[in-house]
């Protein structure tokens, strides 16, 4: 057993560690990832123009709807850049246990998405003259659970997504009707956070919830899209 | 088995006359609403009709993926069709009754919007299947059914949160209701139910076949006639 998860780890590490890699000298994802989220947040700051009381009320619906669309753009490139060359048909029929693929695949979408909120935050105070009423600390573990929450089906759903026409369109269908209940957890949990009106905790919990629920699911499941062909 | 489709069509038939007659006749008027009430009697049973087919899709996923049956595969294909069908009806009529007895078409309630969310859920499952052109579009539809089923409940408490003011449904709301419409229901109900099982019959014949055939293409491409 312990043998098997070091395996796992050790497998998970080596392919994330590559992800990485090949995403510091292409910098694709991160790069149209922030862009794109640069775009909505412009658009966005135009359409509304709000004042520093609305700004609070709306930030946060429109930072995670920014973060959840951008997003997209990176896990649609998770699996579809393992096609070239068949890296993929190598991946199957090498014994490495899928779970730890699926786990670098998500840490590392996980990271890039990280990176993208933190470079995003700081636009997002300054364009929406932001300053939270609520105990701004809780904003952490929430971006940790909500950012989970996103790249955990959605890598999933990218892998299952792979094999379909208009490859592009499908995980944003698949994703966003899932990902509902993470969304209201993540917008309700910041507006109450950033207008100090409203507890957050129980959003949190769900949101643990939510993780909790779809992590084991995917892990359990994995395997079987992995081999879908 | 191939009698056995007429005579059930027949008397899914007779069935949903009468409980169309039951409906707008013989029930008693509703004291505030009137007659419009009388959308419940479609309303109620389309709803519980699409949840039980849901709920079936999601047994008959979790079991193609145990036992690889094509006639799960089937089974969970059909049940997700003519759920959408039914939730689609819940969803066109809950609007319908609404806007004369609350005075708006739709509220953010718990009940609307997750049913509007389990729509939304299964409608990207059967998008899933027809987009995809995986030789093993079923596993991945039963993986995409397994994930959308949990999100359901998560989906239920979320909603609940956020929303909690409800106008108290009619059933299980404390409300009393005339034990003579519980009866009018009922009939509905099994008329509908009679009615989701023969639609669900005829286009899981119609899956088998179409099966068939393209399994009977499949072979014709392997070895043509000419060869044999």
């Amino acid at each position: 057993m312990s043998k098997n998860s070091g395996a796992t780890a050790g497998v998970t590490g080596v392919t994330l560690a590559k992800d990485l890699r090949l995403e510091w000298r292409s910098k694709d994802a991160i790069n149209s990832m922030l862009f794109f989220a640069l775009l909505v947040v412009v658009v966005f700051s135009f359409s509304f123009d709000p004042n520093a009381e609305q700004s609070r009320q709306i930030a946060g619906g429109l930072v995670w709807v920014a973060v959840l669309f951008a997003a997209v753009v990176a896990l649609n490139q998770t699996w579809a850049r393992e096609l070239r060359n068949q890296v993929l048909d190598a991946y199957r029929v090498s014994p490495a246990p899928a779970n730890s693929l699926f786990l670098a695949k998500a840490l590392g979408n996980f990271i890039f998405v990280a990176v993208l909120e933190m470079l995003m935050t700081p636009l997002f105070i300054m364009f929406y003259k932001l300053r939270p009423l609520g105990p701004a600390w809780q904003l952490i573990p929430l971006a940790v659970l909500g950012t989970w929450a996103i790249v955990v089906n959605g890598t999933f759903f990218a892998a299952m997504s792979l094999r379909a026409r208009s490859r592009e369109i499908m995980l944003p269908l698949l994703l966003f009707p899932v990902t509902i209940p993470a969304l209201l957890a993540l917008v309700n949990a910041t507006t109450a956070i950033l207008t100090g009106e409203l507890s957050a905790r129980f959003w949190i919990v769900l949101l643990t919830t939510y993780d909790v629920v779809f992590t084991i699911a995917c892990l359990l499941l994995f395997e079987l899209v992995l081999h879908a062909e | 088995m191939k009698r056995a489709f007429p005579i059930f069509a027949l008397l899914t038939a007779i069935l949903l006359s009468y409980a169309l007659y039951e409906a707008l006749v013989a029930a008693p008027t509703e004291q505030t609403m009137g007659n419009v009430q009388r959308i419940f009697y479609y309303h109620v049973p389309s709803a519980w009709t699409a949840f039980l087919l849901f709920t079936i899709n999601f047994v008959a996923s979790v079991w193609y993926l145990i036992r690889r049956s094509p006639h799960a595969d089937a089974v969970a294909v059909v049940t997700a069709e003519v759920g959408v069908v039914f939730c689609t009806v819940v969803l066109l009529t809950g609007p319908l009754w609404a806007r004369p007895v609350w005075g708006i078409w739709w509220t953010w309630d718990v009940r609307l919007t997750s049913t509007l969310v389990l729509w939304l859920i299964y409608i990207s499952y059967l998008m899933l299947r027809r987009f995809s052109t995986s030789g093993q579009t079923p596993v991945l539809a039963a993986a995409m059914a397994i994930l959308g089923a949990l999100d359901v409940p998560l989906v239920y408490f979320s909603i609940w949160i956020f929303r909690t003011q409800h106008p108290q449904p009619v059933i299980g709301g404390g409300g009393s209701i005339d034990p003579r419409m519980w009866h009018v229901l009922l009939i509905n109900w099994a008329a509908f139910l009679c009615f989701a099982g023969l639609i669900c019959w005829s286009r899981y014949r119609l899956e088998i076949l179409q099966r068939e055939v393209e399994e009977a293409q499949a072979l014709e491409t392997l070895e043509p006639r000419s060869s044999r």
